[in-house]
């Protein structure tokens, strides 16, 4: 079974709060429990900011996968920016250049099953995430 | 764009959240709050988060910055409300909140503004004695 | 070596032939295996049925049990083999009931003939297959079952208790594994705002052991209780256990821990009656 992917280009404030509503619609489907729910949507609006705010913008696609056992739900956070340089420092706890708490990536990371992230400077950043069904 | 009613009950600013916030929404509040604050004379806030079903870096950090704005303009911030789910969220984020004293529901929010100012009034002469009890209760709220 | 389609034409006529003599000598076999523990009625209508099912998919043409014809088949099996699951019985011995019928086809086979031969052991892969069918159906069926007794366990084991106004517990008994400890979490977390209560006394008397996982879940318990406005009190602390807690490095920092429930109740309705005083 493969669901269409769902895309939400993200370049304005309005735009997160989209990818926050149609992650969790997805979530919900995907009957997923109100803890795991809660915090793919939680993950999915610190990284959908992200995007806007380091990025520049980007696109946000959310599709349903399946990998035999368990269902879930996969996220996939894409911007044209100008990309991470110290991926080590950018995951640390409470790091930040961008005046927030330093608590998005990191923290994200923590709240989603699977968590990969490809990077260069200049080339923009991808972030992938997955949260299983339990 | 929407904007967050703040509606004053008494010596208390009442601000109930339903809508999913855009940042410039959590902002725009931030900044209303502190001027309702000043031209009210309130010395208690109660933002009721019940409707709220993510609480993210952004808003936990928005909610943490009106506390501290509201205590300098000497008014108490109680957030209210909190889901079990967020509450959950916000441990394995990482987002402990510091600062932000925090209630069940309005009901206990409001106690909890109503003993703040009790001990207030109670003096400073009085409170090194009430400190060792109360001041643990207030502690509590903000790990 | 798969079935043709004109010997599984020519085994559906056999199998209608010869209808009454198979059951029986059908039936015979499984009851025999199952020792008794159905009744023979119930199996001659189990046999009735399967036989109706294998002739009608042959009889469609089907010569291997994936194919469209022996759907309403592998609906049975699995109805079957759900039924002996929930019953109780092993799986070897549903799977037994049906290679039974390779045993009563001979019966009925006029022997020594190499055609016959042929269709036979092409036959019995067919029933091998369904067997196999079935034994699948039934480690799905135990699985879902085993799961299902899984969750029920784990609702009845967190029970939280509403214990003064204000006040709510929850009584740990048993081992906490890491998905115990969400669900108890959860549900101390719910009972809190479902009741306002804004002190949870979490016991941990009848836990024999805390490894780091599940003092960091206690942990993460308290923290979240107190992001909603509650304080978590933990009592019931055994002596090895502190032990453990102090020996793993874990801090508890400014946690409230008494010694006992009667305590922890104490030092909540004193904290109770300094908040409305």
């Amino acid at each position: 079974m493969s669901d269409p992917v769902e895309r939400i280009a993200v370049s304005t404030d309005q735009d997160v709060v989209r990818v926050r509503q149609l992650v969790r619609t997805i979530a919900v489907s995907a009957k997923l429990s109100l803890v795991d729910q809660t915090k793919l949507v939680t993950a999915a609006s610190e990284l959908a900011r992200n995007t806007l705010v380091y990025g520049g913008g980007g696109t946000v696609e959310v599709t349903r996968v399946d990998n035999g056992r368990r269902q879930g739900i996969r996220i996939v956070f894409a911007d044209q920016g100008p990309g991470i340089a110290d991926l080590d420092l950018a995951l640390t706890d409470g790091y930040t250049t961008g005046g927030g708490l330093g608590l998005g990536l990191s923290g994200a990371r923590r709240l989603v099953d699977e968590f990969d992230i490809e990077t260069a400077v200049g080339q923009g950043t991808s972030i992938t995430v997955t949260k299983w069904c339990r | 764009m929407d904007r967050v009613p703040i509606l004053k009950i008494g010596d208390i600013l009442l601000v109930s959240i339903q809508i999913d916030m855009e940042d410039q929404v959590a902002l725009q509040l931030q900044e209303d709050l502190a001027d309702r604050v000043v031209t009210t004379g309130c010395h208690g806030v109660i933002i009721d988060i019940s409707g709220l079903d993510i609480v993210d870096s952004f808003v936990g950090r928005t909610l943490a910055t009106i506390a501290s704005i509201s205590r300098v303009l000497d008014a108490e911030t109680v957030v209210v409300g909190m889901r079990p789910a967020v509450a959950i969220t916000l441990v394995e984020l990482g987002l402990s909140l510091p600062g932000i004293r925090t209630a069940l529901n309005v009901e206990l929010g409001m106690a909890l503004l109503a003993r703040a100012k009790a001990d207030e009034r109670a003096g400073d002469s009085e409170w090194d004695e009430i400190d060792d009890e109360d001041a643990e209760t207030a502690a509590d709220a903000q790990p | 070596m798969a079935l043709e389609p004109d010997e599984a034409s020519r085994l559906a006529a056999l199998l209608e032939d010869k209808q009454e003599e198979l059951v029986g000598a059908w039936t015979d076999r499984v009851a025999q295996s199952l020792r008794g523990r159905l009744s023979r009625a119930e199996l001659q209508r189990q046999t009735t049925e399967l036989r109706k099912g294998f002739q009608s998919a042959l009889a469609g043409g089907a010569t291997d049990l994936t194919q469209e014809a022996a759907a309403e088949l592998r609906a049975q099996l699995s109805d079957l083999s759900t039924g002996r699951a929930r019953q109780g019985f092993s799986a070897t011995e549903t799977a037994v009931s049906l290679f039974a019928l390779k045993e009563a086809l001979l019966g009925v086979l006029d022997g020594g003939d190499a055609g016959n031969l042929r269709e036979y052991v092409a036959f019995s892969e067919f029933v091998d297959a369904a067997a196999l069918f079935t034994f699948d159906t039934y480690v799905h069926v135990r699985e879902s079952l085993i799961a299902d007794q899984a969750e029920q366990l784990l609702e009845l084991s967190t029970p939280v208790v509403k214990l003064w106004d204000g006040v709510v517990a929850v009584p740990l008994v048993g081992t906490l594994d890491s998905a115990r400890a969400q669900v108890v979490m959860e549900r101390l977390l719910q009972t809190l705002v479902d009741t306002g209560s804004p002190y949870a006394i979490i016991d941990i008397t009848g836990v024999p052991a805390v490894d780091t996982q599940v003092a960091q879940h206690i942990l993460k318990t308290v923290v979240a209780a107190r992001l909603m406005g509650a304080d978590c009190i933990i009592s019931g602390i055994r002596p090895q256990i502190a032990q453990t807690i102090v020996a793993l490095g874990i801090e508890f920092g400014d946690i409230a821990t008494k010694a006992s429930l009667a305590d922890a109740l104490r030092y909540a309705l004193n904290k109770t009656r300094t908040r409305e005083s």
